[in-house]
């Protein structure tokens, strides 16, 4: 084992315990909205590599995770289900929860994978808006998508089974902090493998495939297998982010990956710094709280006026800090943090878009 | 080898001190946001907060907006007059533009942030049921659901979740039973919304035409554009009766798809979609006859001869900038009414667990055509439905009522609840 992936793994090890520690500080809603945040920055952390590596450009990012949420909801809700089955009741303990966890979370990687993996196989061949116009009509045949197969439930979604808090800790920690705990830990595992890729021989193959294509085939670096093998390391990323989302809300639906969501997530990405993991943990945090404050800014507002501004305003503030952002720091957010000294040892808010 | 580890080392301490900062700022938004808590949420000596998830925005605001406006106007009236048991309701009105993951967020955000009393009246199957276990975990009354899903009715898994409408299955039957009452020879066929609406809707007519014997079941999805296909298939079936488990905007478009197909069966709607102003309004002038002789059922006094209506009116005007008067201001007074009466019961000091044992008690009379059947073992409110009809534009009930049970809709004289000391619950 190289003292590279020792130190990533102690960094990462830490840096999630420290996440961990942190929801301790805030209370129920702020913990639905660090989980939250959290399943978004797995996605966000996908898109970024994808984007800032490989150039590759997905609008569709909302449908992996949906993807990986249909599967963890499907898997999770059917091993639960054998397991009361097999005994009779509703099993409990740690295996009541804990079995049909895991068996969603493979579920969810191979449900977004295959779907990564098809549309890595389009996205060898498509360069720019193509690519970018095939992952927008996924984000848009969604709904339709999810009416047309019965498994799916149309416009209501489907269930995922509810995660309980531990006997163990059901004294110490509320359920939001428990989901965030899970939220977390699910991102943790999602992200860490994006952060040594990126650093190791894939990264380098993706940067030279995005360079060159001529030069990275001369050298003997195949640029559709490594443009296809990072359009599907992104989607497994991404589907672990609507793992996230259906454990925190129990619930996966069309309605929650809509296209105004799969743009957010590429708004994430480019406002956070595009390659830059650090950026997209900003930009996840970004487009996660900023409509709550346009929310409680718009609460004094008169009825009428407030009603008309909701859901209005903050695509516009959006707007806003795209713009302010590219024109202020072209690099993103990541590259504000960097000049301060705390980060300056950080890598991971290296900013690998050029 | 020790050089590595010293960078190794570094690299952690930075990222510490990063974190700590991380840290301090997240106590500091935590140190503003913790609330104080109190001993019954929501409720101090002269206030009580509800709240509520509506779809101001989006596909269903059209339809379903001035509900809640409605329900706001009413309480605007009772505390003019002194409150419930001297306290003001603040009703608390939070939109998720009909989609389930934004009614997450919101009544999370009035659970916890505005740490409402209960929830009441929020609308719509798809976007409550993502809120049902959330809302059970955290022992908040789910009151009066805007929806006549099935799903709100299980006191043994939910119980504190109680439903406001007639539930889908009692509508349908009561539908189907007229139909057939009225013409023996009824071709009887179903269109409607893919979700609990529609199939509680046919569930509701197979109870009494038998299973397997309506002619034509279809189905849309609120995303489609047109029913064309649909009403082509009903059409070529041979309906004479289409009974209808859509909302208002579909009701429309199926209404004068079919007048544009030159075909006019009868046309039995669900009280969810059969708002005659409404659906005027979606049609226009030209499309207005077509709607002469539909027939719906609703269980509330939405009847311009009733003193509910009237009294409703002048609310209206006084309390809601005098908004078009529809079935949904009917129906969201109502719902204040019901609430205020559930409140004016759950006594001087309310908790959260005095307000659903009051519910429960069955002791709540409510406003509609028949008293409430709520009871520890049924979350529904009505199960009994009055017949509606389109007679020279103006929609008003008929005689005609039916009880539903398991057994198949029976015909019941309607028992509409008296108007008492000017609509505001009286409190012992």
């Amino acid at each position: 084992m190289s003292t590279h992936l020792t130190r990533l793994l102690l960094r990462a090890g830490l840096l999630t315990l420290l996440a961990l520690g942190a929801t301790f500080l805030l209370d129920p809603y702020r913990n639905y909205q660090l989980a939250t945040s959290a399943g978004v920055f797995a996605a966000v952390a996908g898109l970024t590599l994808l984007v800032g590596l490989t150039g590759q450009l997905s609008l569709g990012h909302a449908v992996l995770m949906a993807a990986g949420g249909y599967g963890y909801a499907l898997t999770a809700t059917w091993v639960a289900g054998a397991l009361a089955g097999a005994d009779g009741e509703v099993a409990d303990g740690v295996v009541g929860w804990l079995l049909p966890l895991l068996a969603g979370v493979v579920g969810a990687l191979v449900a977004a994978g295959v779907l990564g993996l098809l549309l890595g196989l389009a996205a060898a061949r498509l360069r720019g808006p193509y690519l970018a116009g095939l992952t927008l009509a996924l984000v848009i045949a969604l709904p339709s998508a999810a009416s047309t197969i019965p498994a799916l439930s149309g416009a209501q979604g489907i269930s995922a089974p509810f995660v309980p808090v531990p006997d163990a800790l059901a004294a110490l920690i509320a359920v939001e902090q428990w989901h965030a705990w899970l939220a977390i830990l699910v991102t943790a595992c999602a992200v860490t493998p994006l952060v040594a890729l990126r650093s190791g021989r894939a990264g380098l193959r993706m940067r030279a495939v995005h360079d060159d294509e001529t030069a990275s085939r001369l050298a003997g670096v195949d640029p559709g297998r490594v443009k296809t093998g990072a359009f599907v390391i992104s989607s497994l990323a991404a589907g672990l982010g609507g793992v996230v989302l259906a454990i925190v809300t129990q619930q996966v639906s069309p309605g929650a990956y809509g296209l105004g969501f799969s743009l957010l997530l590429v708004v994430a990405a480019v406002v956070g710094g595009l390659g830059s993991l650090g950026g997209a943990a900003i930009g996840a945090v970004l487009v996660t709280v900023l409509p709550w404050v346009v929310d409680q800014a718009t609460a004094g507002l008169p009825a009428d006026l407030g009603h008309r501004l909701q859901g209005n305003l903050e695509i516009v503030l959006f707007g806003v800090v795209v713009i302010v952002v590219t024109v202020l720091w072209p690099g993103g957010l990541s590259r504000l943090l960097k000049t301060t000294t705390f980060f300056q040892n950080t890598k991971l808010f290296q900013n690998t878009e050029r | 080898m020790r050089t590595t580890r010293s960078t190794s080392w570094s690299t952690a301490r930075s990222t510490s001190t990063a974190a700590v900062l991380g840290l301090a700022a997240a106590t500091a938004l935590s140190a503003c946001s913790t609330p104080a808590a109190a001993e019954v949420p929501g409720v101090t000596d002269d206030k009580v907060v509800i709240g509520t998830h509506q779809p101001l925005t989006g596909p269903a605001a059209a339809g379903f907006a001035s509900i809640s406006a409605a329900t706001a106007a009413y309480f605007e009236y009772v505390n003019a007059q002194g409150g419930i048991h001297g306290r003001e309701i603040e009703y608390v009105i939070k939109d998720d533009g009909y989609n389930p993951a934004n009614t997450q967020t919101v009544v999370r955000e009035l659970v916890q942030e505005e740490e409402v009393f209960a929830i009441v009246n929020g609308l719509g199957t798809p976007t409550h049921s993502s809120v049902l276990d959330y809302l059970d975990q955290n022992g908040v009354p789910d009151l009066f659901v805007a929806s006549g899903s099935l799903t709100w009715n299980q006191p043994d898994t939910y119980p504190n979740t109680f439903g406001f409408n007639a539930d889908y299955v009692t509508e349908g039957a009561a539908l189907a039973q007229h139909a057939v009452d009225t013409d023996p020879d009824a071709v009887v066929c179903v269109l409607g919304q893919d979700d609990d609406f529609g199939e509680g809707i046919l569930q509701g007519v197979e109870l009494v035409v038998g299973d397997g014997e309506v002619a034509t079941n279809q189905s849309y999805s609120t995303a489609d554009q047109d029913v064309t296909a649909q009403l082509g298939a009903m059409k070529e079936a041979g309906c004479t009766h289409n009974v209808l488990g859509t909302i208002n905007g579909f009701t429309a478009l199926a209404v004068g798809t079919a007048a544009q197909m030159e075909w006019f069966p009868k046309w039995l709607v669900s009280s969810s979609g059969a708002d005659y102003p409404t659906l005027v309004e979606y049609l226009g002038e030209e499309g207005t006859p077509a709607l002469e002789g539909l027939v719906s059922v609703n269980y509330l006094p939405n009847s311009p001869s009733s003193e509910w209506y009237e009294l409703f009116s002048e609310i209206n005007e006084e309390y809601n900038d005098g908004a078009p008067y529809t079935g949904n201001t009917t129906y969201g007074m109502s719902v204040g009414y019901q609430f205020a009466e559930a409140l004016a019961a759950a006594g001087e000091n309310p908790t959260r667990e005095s307000i659903v044992a009051a519910v429960e008690s069955g002791e709540l009379r409510g406003n509609g055509i028949a008293p409430l059947t709520f009871s520890a073992d049924d979350h529904f409110a009505h199960r009994t439905v009055r017949i509606a009809v389109v007679a020279d534009g103006v929609q008003d009930f008929t005689d005609d009522a039916y009880e539903v049970s398991e057994s198949g809709a029976t015909p019941v004289e309607p028992e509409q609840a008296p108007l008492e000391n000017e609509g505001i619950p009286a409190t012992e």
